[in-house]
Formats: structure tokens, C-alpha cells, sequence
């Protein structure tokens, strides 16, 4: 069973290859796929028919006891018999339905493909989780069909409203199912069915449930997305629409009906919304002038009957219910065919625009006819035996109340006639010559259907046809679920064409005779219909309601987000002060004594620090501002080394620089001073948040640093490191070694801002031109050697009072030192202060003092690579190495260690974390060479060439 | 552990102080704030690890007298990523200048239109407004379409008598006739 899923899954991939391929005829070699599922479920007919069925369970999560669990019994039978029988006829018909040149067909053949295995899957589920994750695949691809290319806005709007309406009711159906599941301690369908317990929760569960079943097969009162849905092309209203997913609905009522129908609730809300429903879509029916449309009425009213039947919880009516399920899913995807055949034919869909097609179409009437005749419940055929069985059911008994029975049954009298009558006005309005209309309307037949075209809707009537006398044989299948259910009758009538004369046969007459009286007089009830009208509908409704929604949605943004930055600031720091804030100050475990300082030295750094960010705070002129906040850092990389942490002093200490070094190169295009826009109210308030928040984190550091007594997680690493990760610095060992993923993501974020920034600054492509000097000025100094009788190789691109020989001497001797230390910090940092981090920032301060000294020829002669490389190339080396340690079969991003003794260097000793460190090198590298090509030297470049705008031509920026 | 009364008053002092700036509407004190609070934030991590102790490095110091190397760990990351978002801001100021010659954080009008009730979404259009073809199928009536002969006189008569009375008749767009 898994095999066919899987081979629907994987058919599915495949189609839009296929149809690029072969055209429109690959849907013939798709059909294959639920023919061979057809095949495979008729085959286990005799061993479910025995009473057995096929079981099949393999384990998906077992962390979370999630198994995918199928299994094959009388109703799933039938349904998937169902889903896949006229699932291969469709897809036939499609290969006619699509013109050789239609727009999107590969889409189209995917999507159906992949409906129809998430429909078996659906029906073959055993698992209440896994039956819901089919459910809602069979909802996406359902919006995807009816959506279609997504260019029309009605398609749209059909699309999102069955998305909606049956989604909202596919999480209440997950809620249910849980409350379910935990209610009788099973997961399993099976064993649910069998035992499901009692108990509020177990009611409020399966009302739940029910709300699932309702919306998906379009009950009153959502009924109203099928007609919409009608929007998609016919075959997905035959096999989806008709055939398959709003089945799924009953499907779901009929499997857990033996265990849940005396569950209270469930027969009024199954019962009343079954015969509403049956009795609405029949009365919409009638006045319908869209052939598709008034079979979509005639679908929703149909849905109702089935619903009421399967739902009764007794035998006699789920025996009439399977077969009617049968007559129905074969005579409507005939019609909805039939119809599309016509569409292609004639252009039009109008019962008021066609006449006398009877005559030109007679093979297609023929089949269209046998349909209609078992939607009526004609005999022979096999709508008849399911009607009639349904009426002998509730006549003798059905329900275990005798008046509802009677109430039942009349609604279904009703029902039916109305089902008889606009039937009529189905094969009138289809295929007869009305005398208003010429002759033949419309006059030619544009499309002629071949005889594949025809094949499904004859393949499908006959089989409606063939199986009214053969009903019998269906009779142990259909036992084979129903006798799980109590029977309430005398007697169990069994499923056959003649049960001679009796109660139902009258019923079934009045039925007929009823229906050709409403059709006869279809103008008179036409007017009566729109006498009645009223103006409100459910669709309306629903319309109305997701307006509420978006008003609801517009006050509530409107009245919170009132467009001010530091008003929504200061709110969440309102918020900051009053929750942890008042936990701090009631509950938090205070010291009891103080220090002063560690050392004296930490002391007078504290000062420097707070005097420098008090400075901040006043200072107005922005490069002195930057400056103050520089020297808190410094003074920062101070109080690290005290506390004993040399890698962060160091580390520290590089970035203050680069940062900078990075404001430098902004701030120089912006005016000197910061304009003061507060007035001293605001200031004020800005204050005593500022204030208040500090006091709340002093508070928060004084209990953090007295509240640590526990051992500390990491008192093991030392060893760890040293013993696993075969490094002396503890630190650098827990970044690339005992938290290597955590230092994976956060190179990634490296990634993700150096992009941001190159992109905030060339808008539209990765990096810019890389400023080269001219061929010619290279070939003058001699191909690729260092220049010998300049200090720099670009810095004479720069005008002579930007030029500074000072800097270029520096730069000239010390360049290639840094770089060579910021190799040295970069091996070296496992056993000593350094690694890839502060590596690669000295390796950016090297291009730093090259762009400074040389301007952006300099940078690009200095570092001629495209940053993106090597940040992708960083990347790509730390996951690289992470998935080495896989080779020595240890996991993910563990250290392996090379010792070996190499004859002149000695003992030389490698640990593959060495290679993520060089990721993490290259990607801070990256990172700065991005800061400086685009902050910099781009910068530089639009001042130079006067490039203020930017703009290709025809090419607007909104500026 | 006994805290010192120096790194919990440098911790709220720089809080203090990147608060006043995030609150700021010029965009440079802003990055300065976010910078001071980064700071401060790092020493706040650094500092609850423990109290001061040896670099954590095997042959420097014994285990017994490290400083914790976790949070330095952590926090040597979180130094490095201040400076890749604090460009990133700076690289926002950049664009802001360019695109109009300010570097503030402005009123943002787009809340401010929503908060005045303006602009219609697609959703707030009722299905009766729209052109026939875009209703929906299950919405607005199929009467819409002018005179026809047929069969059907009496129902196009019955649609003039009661124009605008809403029908829940459908009229669906063609899905191939309209294409040929």
C-alpha cells in the first residue's frame, strides 16, 4: 500500500517532466499509476470479502510513536476502489480535455496525480494523525486546482475560500482528533472505532470531528465553495469535486459511525444537516442555468443524502449508503464529463444557448443518459437500488427513534424528488430541441469529441448501468461494513434490483412522479424561486465575516501601531521595567555582601567607561560621539582581560577598531552634527525610561553575579577539550568543537549581513566591479610582481592630496607581517589566544591599512575576489569539515585527530576542527572585505564619477 | 559568590546610557545605543559566569582556577555578529542619507494611513462590486448577461421585473468556450 502511495508521490514529480515530453498524452501514461492501484485494491476483494483486510505499518517518528499505519478493509475498499477506478478514467479524459498548446498543463497533471494518491492515502490511513496530514494535502491540492494559473480573480477568490472553510474545519478536525485519540488511548482508527470510550471530552471531540467532515463535503451551511469551486476545469470538478475529496467527508462519518452514533450529538447535528442539505442543494438545483453549476447544487444535495445515510449508525442505512456512495461517485463524474464534452464541443455551458445536441452527440447523450437515469433512481440502475434500499431501511426501522425515522425519511422523499426534477432539467437543458431555439444551438460543433474523449463518462454509465442488475455481488462487500453496525430493522434486506412490491417501490414512484410534476411546470417554480429570494445567503455571509475580520485587523493595527519608533521602544521597555522588573524587586534572591572591585585597576576602568558613555550621551558632533563610544569598548576589552578572558580582550579590541573604522567611512557623508529633534518633555521621559532600565540591569547583574552556585555546566570542559577536542584553549575548543553548531549559525548570520550590506549599497547586484587597475598600467610595472618603484600598487590611481607616504611605507612593510600573524593567530588559536574569529579580523584590519593607505585600487589590487566567494567558500569549508568528522565515524562537526611524525618537522598533530576555524576565518574576511567594497570604496566611487543616481536607463528608482 | 559593586554599576551605567540613545530618532545615536547596549550586554554575560579567574587555557592555568569558558564562548560570537548588524545599520544610515537626505527614523505613514482607516484591500471589495466575470460562482446573480432568445423568455422577463433583488444564480466564466 505504501509502494502505491509512493508511486503516486513520485508519478506526481515526474508529470510535468512527462508532459513536456510527450505532450497531453502522458496523462494516458499517468492514468496508469491509479489503474495499477485499482488493480491492486480489486485484487484484495476476496480477502476482505472474507473477512480479513491488509494491514501495513511502518515506523515515520518513533520518537513520537508516529507510525504510518494503512490498512485496507470493506470501506476503505470501496472508497479506494472508488478514488482510483475513476481517478485512471479522468486522467484519460484529460489527455482529450488539454489542448496540445494549453498554458500549464504539467501543473495541472502533477497536482491531479498527486490528489489522487493523497485521496487513497486518505481512505487507506489507519492512523488518526496520518488520516488528518492526507486530509489537508487533499485541501492544498484541491486549492491548487481550483486556483489553477492564478490569473483570474474569481478562480482566486474559489480557491481561497474552499481553502478557508475547509481548513478551518480541518484543524477543528485535529483538535478533535486529539481529544479523540487521548479520550480512548488510541491513536489507531481501528482500535478508536472499536472502543472509543466516553466522556464530555470524547463529545466534544466528535462534534469537532464532524465540523472537519461537514466543510469538507460542503454542508449547509458552507456548501456554498463547491458551486465557486466549479471554477476549475471539469475533470477536477468530476474526480474532486464529485467523485473523490467531498466524499471524504462521508468517508470519515461512515468509518467512525459504528463506534460514534450513539455518541451524543451526533445523530442531530449528521441527520438535520444531511437532510437540510439534501433539500437546499436540490432547491438551488432547479433554477441553475450553468450545466456544471446546477450539477454542483445537485452534488451538494447528494452529499446530504449520503451523509444522512452513512451517519445513521445502523446497518440497513450504511449498506443503502455504500452503494449509493458507489451509483453516486459513477453517475456524477458521467455528467460532470458529459458536460465538459459539451463545453468542448460547443463553447458554451447555457442550457439556454443549447438545443438539439441529443441527435449530434448521441453516444455522449446515450451515456449522459444512463447517468441522469440513476441520479433519478430509475431502474435499472444502480442509483435505483441505493435509493431504494435507503427508503425499505427507514420504512421498517433505520433509526433507533421511530418518528425521526419518519422525519427522516420524508425530508429524503422530498429530496429525491427534487433530485428527479432537476435531473430532467439536466437532460433538457443538455441535450433537447427546444422549440425556441433553432434546430441545432449552437449551429456548428467546433469540437467534435473523439472516441477517447468519450471513453470515461461511457466507461463510468455503464458501469452505473452494469451494476443495478449485478447489485447482488456488491452485497458482501457492502456487508462486509455494514453488519459492524447494529441492524434496527426486522429483517436485513439484502442489496438486489427487485424486492417485489412493497412500501419503497410507492416511494420510489412518488419520487418520479413528483419530479417530472416540478419539471413540467419549471417556469411556474422558477418564478415562485425568485419570489422568495431574500437577500441574505450563507456565501454572503461568509463574505461579510472575513470583512469583520480585516475591519478587526485594521483597528487593532491602527490602534497599536501608531508609526513611531521610539514610542513602540518605549513601550517594550515600559513593559521590560514592570514584569522582570517587579520580579526583580520581590522576588530575586539579593547578596547579602558586597566588594568594591576585583582590583583596583578594574576600578578605574569601570570610571573611564561610564565617564566615556556619559560623554555620549552630550556629545553632538557625531565622529567624537563614535569616539566616546569606542573608548567604552576599549575600556571593555580591558575589564575582559581583568576577568580573565583573553580572547574576548583580544577579540574585543579588533572589532572596536574595525567598528570604527566602518562609522568612519559612513559618517564622512553625513553632516558634522547630530540636529537635536527632542524637546526637553521627551528628553525627560527618555531619561527615566534610561534610567529606571539601568537600574533594572544593575539590579539584574549584582543577583546574577551573587545567584551563581550551582556547578556550571562547562566545569568538564577543560578536559573535554583538551581529551576530545585536542585543543589547550578552552574557548577556542568550545566554538569550533563542544557548541561547533551554535558557531555555525552565527557565521551564517555573518553571511546574511555582509549581504545585506553590499546589497543596501549596489541595490541590485551582489558586489560591484571590483576597481582594477588598467591592463596597461599592470602590464607597464611587469605582470603580476609587487611594484618597485612605488610603495603601493594602486595609491597612484588617488589624487596627490589624498596620497600620504607615511601611511603607504607603513602599509608596504606591515601589510604582509599582519596577514602572516593573522595566519598565526588563526593555527595557533587552539592552543593559545586566537583562532579564526580574531584571525580573520586582523587579516580585515591588513585590508583596512591598504584601503586607507592606497584608496580603492589599492583595495582591489590588495584583495581582487569577490567577497561573496569567500563567504560562500567559508561557508561551504565549515559544513564541509562539520560533515568530515561523519568520515572517521564520529558525528556531525566532532573533532577527529591526525597525530603523526613527518621526518623534519616532527611530531605534527591535526585536528579537523582546524578546517571549521578556517571557515569561520574566511567568512570574518569575507564579512570586512564586503564592509570595505561597498562602504568604502563604493562609496568612493559614486563621489568620484559623480554617480548620484545610479539608474539604467528606462529604469526608475523610487528614491 | 560575592559581587563586586564596580561591573553591576558599569553594566547599568551603559545600559542606561544606550537606552537615551535607542530612544533617539537620529539614526547615528541609535547605532551608538545599540553598540553601548551591546557592551553591556556582553558584560553582563561575562561578568554572572563567575568571578575573575585564569585564562582558560591548559598549561596557563589549572582547571580549578579558570575563569568559565562557556560564556566567553558565547559571548566572543555575540561580539563579532555587534559589528556585522552594527554595519549593517550604518549601511541603513548610508541608503537613508542617500535616499532622502535624513538619517532619522521618521513617523512610519504606512501606520499612519491604517490607523486613519485608508486604502481599500482587495478583501473590503464586496463580490457585488465586481465585474461579473471576477465574482464568484456562488455569489450575485447570472442574469447579468443581456436578452437571449430561447426558451428562456420568461426567465430574462422575470429577471427585468425583479431587477435587484439578489439571486443566488450563477453565471461561471466559460472554461474553454471563452478561449477559442
Amino acid at each position: 500500500m505504501l509502494a502505491l502511495l509512493l508511486l503516486h508521490l513520485v508519478a506526481g514529480v515526474l508529470a510535468p517532466v512527462l508532459v513536456r515530453w510527450w505532450g497531453r498524452q502522458a496523462f494516458l501514461a499517468l492514468a496508469l499509476v491509479p489503474a495499477a492501484g485499482f488493480a491492486w485494491t480489486t485484487s484484495r476483494l476476496g480477502t476482505v470479502v472474507g473477512g480479513g483486510e491488509v494491514r501495513q505499518s511502518v515506523a515515520w517518528v518513533p520518537e513520537l510513536d508516529l507510525t504510518v499505519t494503512l490498512r485496507l478493509d470493506a470501506l476503505a475498499l470501496a472508497f479506494a476502489a472508488l478514488v482510483t477506478g475513476v481517478g485512471a478514467l479522468v486522467l484519460v479524459y484529460c489527455a482529450r480535455y488539454f489542448e496540445p498548446g494549453d498554458e500549464g498543463t504539467g501543473r495541472f497533471a502533477g497536482t491531479l496525480t498527486a490528489f489522487a494518491g493523497s485521496m487513497l492515502g486518505l481512505v487507506l490511513a489507519d492512523d488518526l494523525l496520518l488520516l488528518y496530514v492526507f486530509w489537508e494535502l487533499t485541501t492544498v491540492f484541491s486549492f491548487l486546482l481550483i486556483g489553477g494559473s492564478g490569473a483570474r480573480l474569481a478562480a482566486r477568490r474559489a480557491a481561497s475560500q474552499a481553502l478557508v472553510l475547509t481548513t478551518a474545519g480541518g484543524l477543528a478536525m485535529l483538535v478533535g482528533l486529539i481529544m479523540i485519540g487521548e479520550a480512548s488511548g488510541s491513536y489507531l482508527l481501528s482500535e478508536v472505532v472499536a472502543d472509543p470510550g466516553s466522556g464530555p471530552l470524547l463529545t466534544a471531540g466528535t462534534v469537532l470531528v464532524l465540523a472537519g467532515a461537514v466543510t469538507k463535503s460542503a454542508m449547509v451551511p458552507f456548501h456554498f465553495w463547491l458551486p465557486a469551486a466549479m471554477e476549475a476545469p471539469t475533470p477536477v470538478s468530476a474526480y474532486l469535486h464529485a467523485a473523490a475529496m467531498v466524499k471524504a467527508g462521508v468517508y470519515l462519518v461512515a468509518r467512525l459511525a459504528p463506534g460514534f452514533a450513539d455518541v451524543p450529538g451526533w445523530r442531530p447535528l449528521v441527520l438535520g444537516l444531511g437532510v437540510a442539505t439534501m433539500l437546499v442543494g436540490g432547491y438551488r438545483a432547479l433554477r441553475q442555468t450553468d450545466l456544471k453549476l446546477l450539477l454542483a447544487f445537485g452534488t451538494v444535495s447528494q452529499l446530504g443524502f449520503l451523509m444522512t445515510l452513512v451517519g445513521a449508525g445502523s446497518r440497513e442505512l450504511a449498506a443503502a449508503g455504500l452503494a449509493m456512495t458507489l451509483a453516486h461517485a459513477l453517475f456524477k463524474s458521467t455528467l460532470f464529463l458529459s458536460v465538459g464534452v459539451i463545453d468542448h464541443a460547443t463553447g458554451t455551458r447555457d442550457l439556454r444557448e443549447l438545443s438539439g445536441l441529443g441527435r449530434r452527440l448521441p453516444v455522449l447523450a446515450a451515456a449522459a443518459c444512463l447517468a441522469a437515469a440513476s441520479m433519478a433512481g430509475l431502474p435499472p440502475l444502480l442509483g435505483f437500488v441505493g435509493k431504494e434500499a435507503a427508503f425499505t431501511a427507514l420504512w421498517d426501522g433505520g433509526l433507533p427513534d421511530r418518528t425521526t425515522a419518519l422525519a427522516v425519511l420524508a425530508g429524503l422523499v422530498l429530496g429525491s424528488a427534487l433530485t428527479a426534477a432537476y435531473t430532467l432539467r439536466l437532460v433538457w437543458g443538455a441535450f433537447a430541441r427546444k422549440p425556441a431555439l433553432p434546430p441545432t444551438a449552437p449551429a456548428e460543433l467546433a469540437h467534435p469529441p473523439t472516441p477517447l474523449f468519450l471513453a470515461a463518462p461511457v466507461v463510468l454509465g455503464l458501469t452505473g448501468l452494469v451494476l443495478g442488475p449485478a447489485s447482488p455481488l456488491l452485497e458482501p462487500l457492502v456487508a462486509g461494513y455494514a453488519d459492524t453496525m447494529p441492524l434496527l430493522a426486522g429483517e436485513a434486506e439484502k442489496l438486489a434490483l427487485w424486492h417485489g412490491w412493497q412500501p419503497a417501490l410507492a416511494l420510489s414512484l412518488l419520487t418520479l412522479l413528483g419530479g417530472a410534476a416540478l419539471f413540467a411546470v419549471r417556469y411556474r417554480v422558477y418564478q415562485l424561486q425568485r419570489g422568495w429570494a431574500v437577500g441574505a445567503s450563507a456565501d454572503e455571509g461568509y463574505w461579510n465575516t472575513l470583512q469583520a475580520v480585516d475591519r478587526l485587523a485594521v483597528l487593532v493595527t491602527g490602534t497599536t501601531q501608531r508609526g513611531s519608533l521610539p514610542a513602540y521602544l518605549g513601550t517594550i521597555l515600559v513593559v521590560v521595567l514592570a514584569l522582570p522588573g517587579s520580579v526583580l524587586v520581590f522576588r530575586a534572591p539579593w547578596p547579602g555582601e558586597w566588594r568594591a572591585w576585583d582590583t583596583p585597576v578594574q576600578a578605574l576602568v569601570g570610571a573611564v567607561v561610564l565617564i566615556a558613555a556619559a560623554l555620549a550621551l552630550r556629545i553632538h558632533q557625531r565622529l567624537s560621539a563614535v569616539l566616546v563610544v569606542g573608548v567604552t569598548g576599549y575600556g571593555l576589552a580591558v575589564l575582559f582581560a581583568l576577568q580573565g578572558a583573553p580572547d574576548l580582550a583580544l577579540t574585543q579590541f579588533l572589532v572596536e577598531t574595525l567598528t570604527l573604522v566602518v562609522f568612519v567611512l559612513v559618517l564622512r557623508k553625513l553632516p558634522k552634527d547630530i540636529t537635536e529633534r527632542h524637546r526637553p518633555r521627551e528628553r525627560a521621559v527618555r531619561g527615566v525610561i534610561a534610567v529606571a532600565v539601568g537600574l533594572l540591569m544593575a539590579g539584574v547583574g549584582a543577583v546574577a553575579l551573587s545567584a551563581r552556585t550551582a556547578t556550571p555546566v562547562s566545569v568538564d570542559h577543560p578536559e573535554q577539550a583538551y581529551d576530545f577536542g585536542g585543543g589547550e584553549n578552552v574557548v577556542n575548543v568550545t566554538l569550533v568543537d563542544i557548541r561547533a553548531w551554535d558557531t555555525l549559525g552565527e557565521v551564517a548570520l555573518l553571511v546574511v549581513a555582509a549581504t545585506g550590506i553590499a546589497s543596501l549599497v549596489f541595490l541590485r547586484r551582489r558586489t560591484g566591479v571590483i576597481a582594477r587597475l588598467a591592463q596597461e598600467q599592470r602590464a607597464a610595472r611587469g605582470s603580476r610582481r609587487a611594484p618597485r618603484r612605488r610603495w603601493l600598487a594602486g595609491s597612484e590611481a588617488l589624487p596627490p592630496e589624498r596620497r600620504s607616504v607615511v601611511l603607504e611605507v607603513l602599509t608596504r612593510i606591515l601589510f604582509h607581517s599582519i596577514v602572516v600573524f593573522s595566519l598565526f593567530l588563526l593555527f595557533s588559536g587552539h592552543n593559545q589566544p586566537g583562532g579564526g574569529f580574531a584571525g580573520g579580523l586582523v587579516a580585515g584590519l591588513a585590508l583596512v591599512l591598504r584601503y586607507l593607505a592606497g584608496g580603492r585600487y589599492e583595495l582591489g589590487e590588495a584583495a581582487p575576489v569577490d567577497p561573496g566567494l569567500l563567504l560562500g567558500a567559508g561557508l561551504l569549508v565549515a559544513g564541509t569539515s562539520g560533515v568530515g568528522g561523519l568520515l572517521f565515524g564520529a558525528e556531525v562537526l566532532q573533532t577527529a585527530i591526525l597525530e603523526t611524525t613527518l621526518p623534519v618537522l616532527g611530531d605534527v598533530k591535526l585536528v579537523t576542527s582546524l578546517f571549521f576555524d578556517m571557515g569561520v576565518y574566511l567568512i570574518v574576511v569575507g564579512l570586512v572585505l564586503d564592509v570595505l567594497r561597498s562602504l568604502g570604496a563604493e562609496l568612493d566611487r559614486q563621489e568620484d564619477e559623480d554617480d548620484t543616481l545610479d539608474v539604467a536607463p528606462e529604469e526608475v528608482i523610487l528614491r | 559568590m560575592t559581587p563586586t559593586v564596580v561591573l553591576p554599576l558599569v553594566i547599568g551605567g551603559l545600559y542606561a546610557a544606550g537606552v537615551y540613545l535607542l530612544l533617539d530618532r537620529s539614526l547615528t545615536r541609535v547605532v551608538l545605543g545599540f553598540l553601548l547596549m551591546g557592551n553591556a550586554t556582553n558584560l553582563l554575560v561575562l561578568s554572572a559566569a563567575g568571578p575573575a579567574g585564569g585564562p582558560p587555557i591548559i598549561g596557563v592555568t589549572e582547571p580549578e582556577d579558570m575563569s568559565d569558558p562557556l560564556p566567553q564562548a558565547l559571548v566572543l560570537t555575540a561580539i563579532v555578529i555587534t559589528f556585522g548588524i552594527a554595519s549593517f545599520l550604518l549601511a541603513i544610515i548610508h541608503r537613508s542619507w542617500r535616499l532622502v537626505r535624513q538619517e532619522v527614523v521618521g513617523v512610519d505613514e504606512e501606520d499612519r494611513r491604517v490607523a486613519r482607516r485608508e486604502g481599500v484591500h482587495a478583501d473590503e471589495l464586496d463580490p457585488d462590486d465586481l465585474a461579473p466575470e471576477d465574482r464568484p460562482a456562488a455569489h450575485a446573480d447570472s442574469l447579468h448577461r443581456t436578452a437571449r432568445a430561447g426558451d428562456s423568455t420568461a426567465e430574462e422577463a422575470l429577471a427585468r421585473r425583479y431587477a435587484g433583488i439578489p439571486s443566488d444564480d450563477i453565471d461561471l466564466p466559460p472554461t474553454r468556450g471563452a478561449s477559442r
